[in-house]
């Protein structure tokens, strides 16, 4: 958990501009007083329920389990959500929070465009107007998702700067944020950032484990003895860990983006490559040259192409709770198909790199451990970058 | 009293902001002899970094065009020696730069290293009141101060903010990043009477500043006016021929004012 000034061990923090300052103190008032708000519990729970459709299923995977003759794997499918991902269980926290606080307009960073659509979609419920920043690299890798974003009715702005990938669209909207505080909630897609947003979307995201923690125990009797998920800022992977902290024994288990390896520049593995620095409102690690220079980091995945994680994350590493494990393109874009073709899920990029290592981990221990992996999100919006991958064109 | 206090002792101050590198170094030291020749009081150097995200897009391109031509801060940290100790520059100069390029140094090598060459302060946008201190107890061992930023938007943090200030206060005039402005819409008159009612250090106004009209009028409220972005703009347009143009314009800022 964090201090009162947002600090996980050395980590976190309020490193932005004054300007923006009493914006962060407002939504953290605001926050510490929703958060124990019963009507405003209610009215996101029936969100999650009746409009996202949780709980999502926690499905055994037989045939992976069988397949790969170790530990019994279960998937946490975040993909099933409306939206396709993980990201609408923090959208729709921050977008209820946002109109209670009187603001009238969405702005949001987007790497893979799934937080992207997951705003766009909570804006255009609430009745809210949303601007979307996204890296123009980015808008050519996933370009179905800026058409859906622009479908629900949002603004998608191309972010040129930098490497034009999701850091940059983060900047991009920071940079948005300062000009325009009165009527604008900037919708943080992960849990990074200044202080509270590691918190608020740490919490939003902890309804994953919360309902995966209950659904084991009924289907088991038991907790499980790992949990894996992929991690990029890291949003998907705290709410997975979030309810086992205090469960010493289930070993908790972050997968990074290695791009083309961590022993080479185009890698994405900030804990296994990046040193303590203080980048885009917080301390934390980041990939980052002699003179704290920010890198231009690489993975095929748009969601994980990101220097920084969050400070909760690097806390966990530093205390050792919590191991980061890093996965290159090639055993994502091998785990990404083998998904698809054992069980008949296409996972998203990113959630590939979590299965990824799971195929590596689940063969090495007993058949009496428990796995249980998070699907973060769907993979269809990824079927045209996989076949250009492997040398097939084809039209989106 | 900081050595920066001398930049305000005649007069309203005029204070450039150039970013170190862009297009290169050795012009970036051309460009800071003729601003001190045509007026400057205290000089903003500027640190590239990868990320500005308190900059518009003029300064941001700066920065890469600097990066791209190799500076580093080591190599600022020479140019800053060279000019204190060849070139004969003896106004006050304060580095502006994001949290990050002091922190990965090394806070203490970084202070020390600056003290060394000649600095007087620093300025680090993304660093707020409520994270100063873990530079701030560094920098005082160095005599260096960490000049504070105060906002449209600072309403009742500006007592305390100004109240522990150090050297000058930098008086964001608008909302957003940084970048040139047809005009500026907040309350100056109103949001510097309150930091003076905290503080009697002095005030120079910044963000949104480019022509001698514009300098003349903030500095009816402050002690001092700062720009940068429209100083970049014409580094950009002129490359290594830059210094005379630089100068001329810093000349023309530095009469509205005075």
């Amino acid at each position: 958990m964090a201090d009162k000034n947002g600090r996980f061990g050395v980590h976190g923090g309020q490193y932005i501009p004054e300007t923006l300052m009493n914006a962060v103190i407002e939504l953290e008032e605001a926050y510490n007083h929703y958060k124990n708000d019963p009507e405003f519990n209610r009215e996101l729970t029936e969100l999650y329920d009746e409009y996202a459709g949780r709980p999502s299923r926690l499905y055994y995977a037989e045939k992976m389990t069988k397949d790969l003759g170790g530990a019994k794997i279960y998937l946490k499918r975040e993909d099933l959500n409306h939206t396709g991902s993980h990201k609408i269980n923090n959208v729709l926290g921050q977008a209820l929070l946002a109109k209670k606080m009187g603001k009238t307009r969405l702005i949001a960073e987007t790497g893979a465009g799934q937080h992207g659509v997951a705003t766009a979609t909570a804006a255009a419920l609430l009745g809210m107007e949303c601007v979307v920043f996204m890296g123009e690299e980015d808008t050519k890798r996933q370009a179905l998702n800026v058409y859906r974003m622009r479908l629900l009715g949002s603004e998608v702005i191309p972010v040129k700067s930098g490497t034009a990938t999701l850091k940059d669209a983060v900047s991009e909207a920071m940079r948005e944020w300062t000009s325009r505080i009165d009527d604008t909630h900037y919708c943080l897609g992960s849990v990074m950032g200044p202080h509270p947003f590691p918190t608020i979307v740490r919490d939003f995201q902890a309804v994953i484990s919360r309902e995966s923690k209950a659904q084991m125990l009924e289907k088991e009797g038991r907790l499980p003895d790992y949990v894996l998920a992929c991690c990029g800022g890291g949003s998907n992977a705290i709410g997975s860990f979030y309810h086992y902290i205090e469960d010493k024994d289930v070993k908790l288990i972050g997968v990074e983006a290695a791009g083309r390896g961590i022993d080479t520049w185009e890698t994405a593995a900030t804990i296994n490559t990046g040193r303590l620095g203080i980048f885009h409102g917080m301390k934390s690690y980041f990939c980052q040259d002699e003179f704290g220079q920010i890198a231009p980091v690489y993975s095929i995945s748009a969601g994980l192409d990101y220097p920084g994680i969050g400070p909760e994350h690097a806390n966990l590493h530093d205390t050792g709770r919590a191991q980061y494990v890093a996965i290159t393109d090639d055993e994502a874009v091998n785990a990404f198909e083998y998904l698809s073709r054992t069980e008949g899920i296409i996972p998203a990029i990113e959630s590939a790199h979590a299965v990824a290592y799971a195929m590596k981990l689940a063969p090495t221990l007993p058949k009496d451990q428990i796995m249980v992996i998070t699907v973060s999100g769907r993979g269809d919006k990824d079927c045209a970058a996989i076949a250009r991958y492997r040398g097939e064109n084809i039209n989106e | 009293m900081s050595n920066i206090a001398k930049a305000f002792e005649n007069g309203k101050a005029f204070i450039p902001f150039i970013t170190c590198g862009d297009p290169d170094i050795a012009t970036t030291e051309e460009c800071i002899v003729e601003m001190v020749n045509a007026g400057a009081s205290l000089v903003e150097l500027g640190i590239p970094f990868s990320d500005p995200t308190a900059e518009g897009p003029v300064i941001q391109e700066a920065n890469i065009r600097a990066l791209s031509a190799g500076t580093t801060t080591d190599t600022v940290f020479e140019l800053v020696k060279r000019l204190r100790n060849d070139r004969g520059i003896k106004v006050p100069m304060v580095f502006m730069t994001y949290a990050n390029v002091v922190y990965s140094y090394g806070a203490d090598r970084f202070c020390q290293n600056a003290k060394d060459a000649g600095m007087d302060g620093i300025i680090l946008p993304d660093v707020p009141y409520e994270e100063k201190e873990e530079f701030t107890s560094v920098m005082k061992n160095y005599d260096l101060d960490l000049v504070s930023l105060i906002a449209p938007t600072s309403e009742d943090r500006i007592a305390k903010i100004a109240s522990e200030a150090d050297g000058f206060i930098y008086v964001v005039s608008s909302l957003g990043v940084t970048g040139v402005r047809n005009a500026i819409t907040t309350d100056i008159p109103t949001l510097c009477s309150k930091i003076k009612a905290s503080s009697k250090i002095p005030c120079a106004i910044g963000f949104g500043i480019s022509k001698p009209e514009q300098a003349k009028e903030m500095s009816k409220h402050a002690d001092g006016v700062i720009v940068g972005s429209a100083i970049i703009k014409i580094i950009a347009q002129y490359g290594k021929e830059a210094p005379k143009y630089v100068g001329e314009y810093v000349k023309s800022m530095v009469d509205a004012i005075r």
